[in-house]
């Protein structure tokens, strides 16, 4: 086993880990970069689709491109160093990230930390939601996008939010039919742009429509879905058969934020933001100095919203370790709090910013508490105990 | 060298994406002989050839395929090479590699020779 000490340590490497890395090396911290990936990119790898703000310059963008761009400029960075196809198994009260490379496990010693974990998709309860051929739709996007695979003749999207729609276009691309998209909501959840494409091409969008369960032997045959009431309860005599082999879940998704939980970050249940996740400052540090968050972990939002994240976590992480000076730090700051006000304005983002607004409440009575002599928290991304020794990002045997 | 695999779940035409020729190697799943391309994940070889059960459950023996396709869930769990838990959404497929469905926990790993 080797130690990697390094000042910034990053857990993931999709959108906002990626500019996280960026912004923080162009400050020059010494950075590493965790993914079990091989590429980098996490899930823009697979979004064949174009993405409507980032960076004015790279507005309407493919998200397969902006990966690619994004990897080119880490790999030319030569403060950063990738740990490819590794994963981060837990993080330890000394300060310890334990990974696990193709090699071996090793230890990651970072002086700062930024977990960008990203999420992982929901499921639903109907029976015969195990049945293979029930795919989350991200699934059925790396099939076909990343690997070129089919996932079946004919399918069943449930969810219209965006992922739903975008995902049912990309099937349509791919040759596939999709049979219908159904939705509990009296009303379509993604952008009116995306609904538009794949209604022009003859896909049902059924509102108040669920499933009501999924059939086949040792796999998906079919499925039975059936309209809602104003409960939300099922219809009978509404159900339809639908002969599909694959049933595809777009029903939202989850912070994936385990290594949160063990570095006693402060978690808060908010449904807006996804269910649990970290709370958070405005310089994207959590109740746990020096441990940073952005993207899908600290809120389940989109690339455009990670990558503004990332950078600012990134450009913070480099301010406490000394790299950025104050007024340098002010206008950055200031200018990445602008474009992700921006991205937030419509009103499709009115539930996130009422989750923002909410964790920023929690997050005040922690720290109204704290300042009153509450119990103390775990400061410091690293303990006491067997972190002695130089910042040098050089792996040593140990 | 081959470098296509022709079957109807392989995407050969689409708008966006080009999926680049890539070198087709042999596998056996449950002892019968496929062809996939290296370096793609077990379970879309599988996929690609028909074949969706990838495990069974612990308790009621029920069929399990992938489901998130990026290494989150364990629902694709097989035995490569007597080894178990191997994830078959995310394990790149090579050469001669010996794929068995998972049953519940699957065997326990034998010591290397």
């Amino acid at each position: 086993m080797s130690v990697r000490k390094t000042e910034l340590a990053i857990v993931g490497a999709g959108p906002a880990g990626i500019c996280a890395a960026l912004e923080a090396a162009s400050h020059g911290v010494k950075t590493t970069v965790i993914d079990r990936g091989e590429e980098l990119g996490g899930q823009l790898i697979k979004q064949t689709h174009k993405f409507f703000g980032w960076h004015k310059k790279s507005a309407g963008t493919r998200g397969i491109l902006i990966a690619k761009k994004l990897s080119e400029d880490v790999r030319n960075s030569e403060n950063i160093t990738v740990l490819n196809s590794t994963e981060a198994l837990g993080y330890y009260d000394d300060g310890t990230l334990l990974v696990e490379t193709p090699q071996g496990i090793d230890r990651v010693i970072g002086d700062r930390m930024i977990v960008a974990t990203g999420a992982s998709e929901r499921m639903i309860l109907f029976p015969g939601n195990d049945l293979p051929g029930v795919y989350g739709a991200g699934a059925v996007q790396t099939l076909m996008n990343a690997h070129g695979v089919r996932p079946g003749q004919s399918v069943l999207m449930i969810g219209s939010g965006n992922i739903g729609l975008i995902v049912s276009y990309q099937l349509l691309q791919a040759g596939v039919r999709v049979e219908a998209v159904v939705e509990a909501m009296p009303t379509i959840g993604g952008y009116a742009v995306h609904a538009s494409k794949i209604r022009r091409l003859g896909v049902p969008i059924l509102t108040r429509h669920t499933i009501k369960e999924a059939y086949g032997k040792d796999q998906v045959e079919g499925a039975i879905i059936w309209e809602l009431d104003d409960s939300w309860n099922g219809i009978p005599g509404t159900e339809k058969d639908l002969k599909v082999d694959v049933i595809c879940l777009a029903v939202g998704l989850s912070p994936l934020a385990e290594l949160l939980w063990q570095c006693g970050a402060e978690m808060a249940y908010i449904p807006e933001l996804g269910g649990f996740v970290p709370l958070y400052d405005e310089n994207m540090e959590t109740t746990r100095k020096g441990v940073f968050v952005a993207g899908d972990v600290a809120g389940i939002e989109e690339a455009s919203t990670a990558m503004a994240a990332g950078r600012l976590a990134g450009l913070s992480a480099a301010r406490s370790l000394g790299k950025v000076p104050d007024d340098e730090y002010a206008k950055l700051k200031a200018e990445i709090l602008a474009e992700l006000e921006g991205l937030r304005s419509g009103p499709a983002s009115a539930k996130i910013r009422s989750g923002l607004a909410k964790m920023r409440e929690m997050l005040q009575a922690v720290q109204a508490k704290e300042l009153a002599g509450g119990e103390p928290r775990p400061q410091g991304v690293r303990g006491e105990r067997d972190c002695a020794g130089s910042n040098s990002e050089e792996a040593v045997g140990a | 060298m081959e470098t296509k695999l022709s079957d109807n779940t392989r995407i050969e035409d689409h708008p966006i994406l080009d999926f680049p020729a890539r070198r087709v190697v042999t596998f056996t799943w449950e002892g019968q002989e496929l062809r996939g391309y290296e370096g793609e994940p077990i379970a879309a070889a599988l996929h690609a050839a028909g074949i969706k059960v990838l495990h069974t459950s612990h308790k009621s023996n029920r069929p399990r395929g992938f489901f998130c396709a990026i290494g989150n869930c364990s629902s694709c769990l097989v035995v490569v090479d007597g080894v178990p838990n191997v994830r078959a959404c995310t394990e790149k497929l090579r050469e001669g590699m010996r794929v068995e469905r998972q049953v519940g926990t699957g065997p326990a790993p034998r010591a290397r020779e």
